[in-house]
């Protein structure tokens, strides 16, 4: 019986086979964003009367919103730091912070939600105007807060295997890429879905 | 061949990009209230939301630290599709002037 001689592929761009697993997905995902933004776009341009239903307790909502997912950013990157020096309780409790911060995000979202749908907003009708808002409004912000939800699931669950060693600080880290990817979006979903429909 | 973790950045880096993000969402209200016109709010609004994308990109997101080929790979194909998407934009302003059809 011959030798068997073990070949191991080099990993792609020199980066660990799950970091780059998580970046083509976040790619993918900023395609689907892309896409439905697009189409937010094609429709808001489109049709005469777009309604401009935020107030500016709306904004200053949203801009709270903003503040707690960043916030949730940085403390992502705490975690990843204090992962870096091997220091795993410390880590944990970052990131769980990160989770808090991202439930928080999630309470807002439906607060803010409860409101429109309170004044009449459903997804097909609105008393303001076009009744394809709803359908714009709740599919985008709806499906970046179920990012958001996923998000704090699976960042919950790396954290409860880290802390048993089950995950390293690498799972960690690619979760954290998620996590900022989300953060990312809504850059572009609060000037686009909110500050361009602010009433006045 | 050597595996890359991505250096990350220092706490005060961190901090100042936070800070930028943060400032930069308050301009983009400045301009939500401001008295311009439509199309200029939207590309002032997609430029910084763009700013804003970069500095998470780059910053929290470690492309900087990065191998180059790992952009290289990756950014120009996303650019590329969202590019292509602008192609709606004819028929959304088709739907706007031209309606209805008998022009």
């Amino acid at each position: 019986m011959g030798s068997v001689v073990e070949t191991r592929e080099a990993p792609a761009f020199a980066i660990p086979h799950k970091k780059l697993v998580m970046w083509l997905f976040i790619i993918s995902d900023a395609v689907t964003f892309g896409a439905i933004l697009f189409a937010y776009g094609y429709l808001r341009n489109a049709t005469t009367d777009w309604p401009k239903p935020f107030e500016s307790a709306s904004v200053l909502n949203a801009y709270i919103m903003t503040v707690v997912l960043v916030t949730s950013s940085l403390t992502m990157l705490m975690a990843i730091r204090a992962a870096k020096t091997g220091e795993r309780p410390r880590a944990a409790v970052w990131a769980w912070l990160t989770v808090a911060g991202g439930l928080l995000f999630a309470l807002l979202h439906l607060k803010e939600w409860l409101g429109l749908i309170g004044q009449g907003l459903t997804l097909f009708a609105n008393p303001w105007g076009s009744g394809l808002f709803g359908a714009a409004f709740f599919s985008i912000t709806g499906l970046h807060l179920t990012h958001v939800v996923a998000g704090c699931v699976a960042i919950s669950v790396v954290i409860l295997g880290y802390k048993r060693g089950r995950y390293d600080r690498m799972d960690l880290k690619i979760w954290g890429l998620y996590w900022h990817f989300v953060d990312m979006i809504w850059m572009f979903v609060v000037p686009l879905m909110y500050l361009l429909n602010v009433k006045r | 061949m050597e595996i890359s973790e991505g250096r990350s950045g220092g706490i005060g880096t961190y901090l100042v990009v936070y800070v930028a993000i943060l400032a930069i969402s308050g301009v983009q209200i400045l301009i939500a209230y401001s008295n311009i016109e439509a199309s200029h709010m939207v590309f002032r609004m997609l430029a910084l939301a763009i700013v804003q994308a970069a500095l998470a990109i780059t910053f929290f997101m470690h492309m900087k630290s990065e191998k180059r080929n790992l952009a290289l790979f990756l950014l120009p194909a996303t650019v590329f599709v969202l590019a292509m998407m602008n192609m709606i934009w004819s028929d959304s302003f088709r739907l706007l002037t031209m309606r209805p059809f008998s022009h």
